[in-house]
């Protein structure tokens, strides 16, 4: 065991990729000398050399592509986006390609490959680098979508992402980077994708959050000191919706907190399939808070976008009091 | 001031319209019967067009793109591919698939609209067609790319028409493909039209291997229509590919429609049609082998009999094929994820499947 924050669990997650397995690589933007511009990729270069881990020409829809056609060809790329506002270029590569080979190939083609790239705001920094993108990669279906809020589970569900045959589109919040440490074994493992964790048992209320947005539901809920069950979804698609039902149904109330703008949100589709197939276990109505329904605004804004403690205690004492 | 860079772009044409061949660019190796296969290549190729055009014709096929005047670029480029190298087509080059060994029922299931039909089966070197324009060509860059990593000496040929050349895709993979160094050969088959838009008002470019410049990469055209030429110069792009990529236009003519859902009569004169028609890609051959005593009337007419019987024989098993509409759910991921499961269930327990219609299909014995 060792003490890492995320970005040290992410580099070691590589580091034990690239050592197992030769048909690992690495590239992107600024990921090899200078070791990626939050330090994910830092000293791999230098460890296993330039042929597997590799900067690329300024393209995101290049950096997307070619993996795709390194995956059909056998390697098994961890690509890195280094912005989710600047993978949008990649857009099309993902959802016309990425997502449909294993499809439209009866299997006879897949893709090995993981789609990493930082997500989310609360760093205070240029336009177009603090975006959630998790609803537009999940909603068509042959994507993984997943997102870590802890060194252990981002090191352990990259290793899951790259040992799987399938595309994962791999969100990492900025905010989480460097926000704590955790004790992490140094060995590998693996933390398996399309699974929830419930992080915190409770009986009054079901709180499903991923995220930037689960260190603040923990602090909203020791502030009020409710009796919630924390669940941190951990994979956006596919959706673990067996834990939630299972929680919601015990508790009877959910509320669903994202940091990705409330309208069409991925809490929409939460709220959705509880309301299906939970409804009459149900005291209260489903909740959401969520960022307001507008483009990611600049830093001087932020503070006011983001959902923080307070808006979530708020959120807490309506729904109890239903 | 001085002069930083000059660049040029050369035109090869190996066989003329004639059916003459030009000795000092003629490819030693290819023999009289390696001629011939080219030819029955292009032949089968156009006759399978055709008829895939009239199944569409008839509601037996959806949207087709025919690929009618383009088989020398197709074929003379398939035939220089060697054992191990790989193909990344765009949406009109059956004649590649053909000529690679892929049967015509998968691609006939193809354009009846199953995914069935657009399988790689194991040991086949190439991928699914590619509909969204030019994407394909960063696939081909990535495969080329891997073959390089995994030291298998093997190329790859990916496939954009001259409409593709204006996305930026296209300019990403070669600029990947040159800066790594990877074993590509783009080929533009340039057949002059995308959609609507002539060749003229897709670029201000004078040439379109020319964009082969702006990457570092050497950039050549070619007589498209000349099966002898493609393949000469796909051979020696192929021959190169380990010190890098080359871009290679190919000048062809889309003799017909984009799709079958356009009506290029709105918009291109027919005199610019019947102009290229002098220009066939597969009456040169035929001269050319008529002249050397290797070709005439009856084989010509034995030819198109096999064609025909092979082609019915193809579609009869396409037609015969039965989609099973769980196969949408069970290629999507590594693994069943529940959600997934349930609306599967959900689907095969409803009555909904039950009272929808299949593609038209053959029924026994018809």
């Amino acid at each position: 065991m060792a003490l890492m924050n995320m970005v040290a669990a992410l580099n070691n997650a590589l580091d034990l990729l690239l050592k197992e397995n030769d048909k690992v690589v690495v590239f992107g933007e600024d990921v090899g000398k200078d070791g990626g511009v939050f330090r994910v990729t830092d000293g791999l270069m230098q460890k296993y050399g330039e042929k597997r881990v590799f900067d690329t020409p300024l393209a995101e829809s290049m950096i997307a592509g070619t993996a795709i056609g390194m995956a059909a060809g056998g390697l098994r790329p961890i690509a890195e986006m280094q912005f989710a506002g600047f993978m949008f270029l990649s857009f099309g590569q993902m959802i016309n390609h990425a997502a449909r080979y294993r499809g439209r190939t009866r299997s006879t083609i897949t893709l090995p490959m993981v789609v990493r790239t930082p997500v989310s705001g609360g760093v205070r920094t240029l336009e177009h680098h603090s975006e959630n993108p998790e609803i537009y990669f999940s909603h068509m279906g042959g994507l993984i979508v997943v997102e870590p809020s802890n060194p252990y589970d981002a090191k352990g569900l990259l290793i899951r992402a790259s040992h799987m045959d399938d595309p994962v589109v791999f969100l990492e919040p900025t905010k989480l980077y460097r926000l704590f440490k955790q004790e992490v074994p140094e060995n590998m493992y693996e933390v398996p994708i399309g699974k929830a964790a419930t992080i915190q048992e409770g009986d009054d209320l079901t709180i499903i959050t991923w995220g930037t947005m689960v260190p603040v539901v923990k602090n909203a809920v020791a502030n009020k000191k409710a009796n919630a069950e924390i669940i941190d979804l951990r994979t956006i698609n596919p959706l673990d919706e067996k834990t939630i039902l299972s929680s919601v149904k015990k508790t009877g109330k959910a509320l669903i907190v994202h940091e990705a703008s409330l309208t069409f949100g991925p809490g929409a589709e939460i709220a959705a399939r509880i309301a299906e197939k939970a409804i009459f276990e149900l005291d209260a109505p489903v909740m959401r808070v969520a960022s307001p329904s507008l483009p990611y605004p600049y830093p001087g804004y932020e503070s006011f976008y983001i959902p923080n403690e307070k808006k979530v205690e708020e959120a807490i004492e309506k729904i109890m009091s239903d | 001031m001085k002069k930083v860079f000059d660049g040029s772009v050369d035109y090869y044409q190996v066989m003329d319209e004639q059916g003459n061949i030009d000795m000092s660019l003629f490819p030693n190796e290819l023999d009289d019967s390696k001629i011939l296969e080219m030819y029955k290549y292009m032949s089968l190729a156009r006759a399978m067009d055709a008829k895939a055009l009239s199944l569409q014709r008839q509601g037996r096929a959806v949207t087709y793109a025919p690929m009618v005047g383009e088989e020398a670029t197709q074929i003379g480029s398939a035939i220089a591919l060697r054992k191990d190298d790989y193909f990344v087509p765009n949406f009109r080059q059956q004649g590649v698939f053909l000529a690679r060994g892929f049967s015509m029922d998968e691609l006939f299931l193809y354009f009846r609209g199953y995914e069935e039909g657009n399988m790689i089966p194991k040991g086949k070197h190439a991928l699914p067609g590619a509909v969204p324009v030019a994407t394909q060509m960063q696939h081909a860059a990535g495969l080329a790319f891997a073959q390089k990593y995994l030291n298998t000496g093997a190329s790859v040929i990916g496939y954009v028409g001259d409409g593709g050349t204006s996305e930026g895709d296209f300019y990403e993979s070669l600029n990947f493909a040159g800066v790594t160094k990877s074993p590509l050969v783009a080929i533009i088959e340039n057949n002059q039209w995308a959609i609507s838009m002539p060749r003229g008002k897709q670029t201000a470019a004078q040439t379109l291997a020319q964009k082969a410049i702006a990457v570092g990469i050497p950039g050549v055209q070619v007589d498209g229509n000349d099966v002898i030429g493609v393949y000469k110069v796909i051979r020696d792009a192929l021959a190169n590919a380990k010190n890098g990529p080359t871009l290679v236009e190919c000048i062809t003519y889309r003799m017909s429609m984009h799709t079958t859902a356009d009506d290029p009569t709105k918009y291109r004169p027919q005199e610019e049609v019947d102009a290229w028609k002098k220009s066939d890609p597969i009456a040169r051959v035929k001269i050319y082998l008529t002249k050397k005593g290797l070709w005439g009337d009856k084989k010509e007419q034995d030819l198109a009999d096999q064609s025909l019987k092979a082609i019915d024989a193809a579609v009869e098993k396409a037609e015969s094929f039965k989609g099973d509409p769980a196969s949408m759910f069970e290629h999507i991921y590594s693994y069943m994820p529940d959600i997934l499961q349930d609306e599967l269930d959900a689907a095969t327990a409803s009555n909904f499947w039950q009272t929808q219609q299949q593609p038209p299909q053959r029924e026994n014995g018809e």
